[in-house]
């Protein structure tokens, strides 16, 4: 791969020169695991590991899931039961990928958030950012749909308001509704359609991530002090690299297995702790649950949906400049996905030439505020929509936009950043003694 | 920096996500101590026992737990019945067969039947379909702290019917005042001038379904309505997770083997990266 100089795979043998020649597939992996890393990363780094791992876990798990799942109203809850009390192990499989998602989304938001504030966004990675975002996207559709398979009442009523939200599109909301649920209403076309595509989107979601990995393989990885790695000669680069296998495998390594220490503790002991216990009781067309809540991770978007509400000035003027095309429900529907939009945008939204939020003291307290924004957005999803959570969500929602759109924009022009070191090495060596001070 | 906000936020995630499991009204839960809640909590062989004998005896008038096999009677971690009880106790069912065309008597292979009442709910998942515990203010910290409370819930329903609150002397006709059951209606006279409920619990349909000494245990146990409670809802528990105890073994093993691993990754990071790095220094 391009980039950072480094030593190449050399086929030695007869047999891998025979294979060279015609598919290059070991040097790929060569300079796949061999990739010069800087040496400085810190343990915000892991994360990509953990999400290979979810992915792969939550793959593996599902095929088996499905060997015994059936997708039709009269039988998936029945199904999803005879998995947990008759499959062998089935319990388990279950909840593995179940509590699988929440881990899954856990990382994702402390990877993205670690690009946040790292800057790693910025040029020249911004590819690797925008497919990072179709990724999450990816996922969200994924977690979604394969949340609606168990036919529980939080599942059916989930997948109503969902869908929805598309019916709130002007004009052609309605038709794009049913052609999603394949009918008037949630039913087994919609299940079935939903399960088809539960399987399909996580091979998609592998795709993008090859993509990911090749992008930022290209760019070479950011770092804790946004400073590029030399490259000019490999000699250079190698001082403020280390290759990936076995340094950052190991580390991350460890790292994958402590989260999983935890993880299997959830599993083993409170598996259904981030459950809703409305989806043990199965799905019912005539019963709307008091309080329909979708999972914890897509609380904080659905805490923005539903905070622009009609009585706001910007939907009120929204609506009267659009002649009322724009409503409060097709308002908080652009709201939801534009939030996500923002974030995709910010490296170009981002006009500071200091990378990392390491040397921004400004910087440093709004993005504070943003991690702690997200929290509030996320608790805030789940509470009523009455006072004063109206307000709180109205509020929290404000600020998400106001970081991207005026808050990211200003600070590169009012902010000024402390010194960067030169080099990765010099971070590095002012952080830790020389192992090898005689030489 | 990072660092601090990132596990202030891997917690506060973990947390937080019981917020999905608050719900309306105040309702008096009690929290009962079973002898299965905790990573190393077991049921207890003899208590699912007289749990089966209430649920027979008492629920199963009305209710069913149509996704419970019979057979899974006699499985260990539940109430562990000789084969032969399990035939017999399957045998008192009529179940229609659809090859014969024809009733015949339950094996051990059916199901328990269905409700028999029209709007009873069926029981099989009722311990994971509701929550005892909620917030405070939809954090899910006692969740986290106490467990969701299912089974707490049942026992606290069962057997918290009181006579009607002052604000209502005469209750709602047909329905019964439960403190601990929050879905149910509440008459005007009890509710303050924002519509909200002065009281604790509501009214619900079912009447009150035990009496002190109603069951009488095969084991000579305390059968006041506080133990037939107990009992039934650890039954009922087991009936929703029956495999709960192979699942924490489960999760043990995992737990036990991955800190082995944790270690042992470590050390060799550790021994990996002293080649090149050295202790850290100590600055800011």
């Amino acid at each position: 791969m391009a980039g950072i100089p480094h030593d190449h795979y050399e086929p030695t043998t007869g047999g891998e020169k025979w294979l060279h020649k015609r598919l290059p597939i070991v040097g790929l992996l060569y300079d796949t695991l061999t990739i010069p890393t800087p040496k400085n990363l810190n343990w915000m780094w892991i994360w990509g590991i953990v999400l290979t791992f979810c992915l792969v876990m939550q793959i593996v798990t599902g095929i088996v899931l499905a060997m015994h799942y059936t997708p039709h109203v009269d039988l998936a809850f029945a199904s999803v039961e005879h998995i947990t009390r008759n499959v062998n192990g089935g319990y388990m499989l279950r909840y593995l990928h179940a509590n699988g998602a929440s881990l899954f989304f856990i990382a994702v938001y402390l990877h993205i958030f670690r690009g946040l504030y790292y800057g790693s966004y910025k040029a020249p990675r911004e590819v690797t950012w925008i497919i990072g975002m179709l990724i999450y996207l990816a996922m969200m559709g994924t977690a979604f749909m394969g949340y609606v398979l168990p036919w529980g009442q939080m599942s059916f009523w989930g997948a109503t308001v969902i869908t929805g939200l598309f019916g709130a599109i002007p004009g052609i909301g309605e038709s794009i509704q049913t052609w999603l649920l394949g009918g008037p209403a949630v039913d087994n076309a919609t299940l079935n359609r939903f399960f088809s595509l539960h399987y399909l989107l996580p091979f998609v979601i592998a795709a993008l991530v090859a993509i990911h990995i090749w992008a930022f393989h290209t760019t070479g990885n950011n770092n804790p002090t946004g400073v590029e790695v030399r490259r000019t000669s490999k000699a250079e680069a190698e001082k403020d690299t280390l290759p990936f296998w076995p340094y950052f495998v190991m580390k991350d390594l460890f790292a994958l297995a402590v989260i999983m220490v935890i993880f299997f503790a959830i599993v083993g002991f409170m598996p259904n702790y981030l459950g809703n216990p409305d989806n043990y009781i199965e799905a019912n067309p005539l019963a709307t649950p008091a309080h329909i809540v979708p999972e914890w991770y897509f609380l904080p978007f659905y805490a923005i949906l539903r905070a622009f509400t009609a009585d706001v000035w910007v939907v009120q003027l929204t609506s009267f400049v659009t002649f009322g095309i724009v409503d409060a429900k097709f308002f908080g529907v652009l709201a939801m996905f534009g939030a996500i939009a923002v974030m995709a945008l910010a490296p170009w939204l981002d006009t500071s030439s200091v990378r990392s939020g390491r040397y921004r003291p400004m910087f440093k307290m709004w993005f504070l505020l943003l991690c702690i924004d997200f929290m509030v957005l996320m608790w805030v999803g789940a509470r009523p929509a009455e006072f004063p959570y109206d307000w709180i969500s109205l509020i929290a929602s404000a600020y998400w936009f106001a970081y991207f759109l005026v808050i990211l924009p200003l600070l590169g022009v009012i902010e000024k950043p402390q010194a960067t070191p030169a080099t990765i090495e010099e971070d590095f060596k002012s952080h830790y003694a020389d192992p090898n001070p005689a030489e | 920096m990072f660092r601090k906000i990132a596990i202030s936020a891997v917690s506060a995630l973990v947390l937080g996500a019981g917020a999905a499991m608050a719900a309306g009204a105040e309702a008096h839960v009690e929290d009962v101590a079973f002898s299965f809640e905790g990573p190393f909590g077991k049921f207890d062989e003899h208590q699912l026992q007289r749990g089966l004998q209430v649920y027979t005896e008492v629920c199963a008038a009305c209710h069913g737990m149509k996704f419970v096999p019979i057979r899974s009677l006699a499985d260990a971690g539940g109430p562990h019945l000789p084969e032969d009880q399990v035939r017999a106790y399957a045998a008192q069912f009529d179940v229609f067969d659809a090859e014969l065309g024809d009733t015949r008597p339950g094996k051990p292979t059916d199901h328990f039947p269905q409700s028999g009442l029209e709007g009873a709910p069926d029981l099989s998942l009722m311990a994971k379909a509701r929550a005892g515990f909620h917030g405070p203010a939809g954090t899910g910290i006692n969740q986290f702290i106490k467990g969701i409370g299912g089974p707490e819930y049942i026992y606290s329903v069962i057997s918290h019917y009181e006579e009607n609150p002052e604000c209502a002397p005469d209750g709602i006709d047909g329905f019964y005042y439960n403190t601990a059951f929050a879905a149910g209606g509440v008459p005007d006279s009890c509710k303050d001038e924002h519509g909200l409920s002065t009281i604790a619990g509501s009214w619900i349909a079912m009447p009150p379904p035990l009496s002190d000494g109603q069951v009488e245990y095969a084991d000579g146990h305390d059968n006041d309505v506080h133990h037939m409670a107990e009992d039934v809802s650890a039954f009922l528990m087991w009936a929703a997770e029956p495999k709960m105890m192979a699942r924490k073994q489960a999760g043990f093993t995992a737990v036990i083997f991955l800190t082995i691993l944790s270690v042992l990754l470590y050390l060799t990071n550790k021994r990996i990266w002293s080649a090149v790095k050295g202790p850290k220094k100590n600055h800011n």
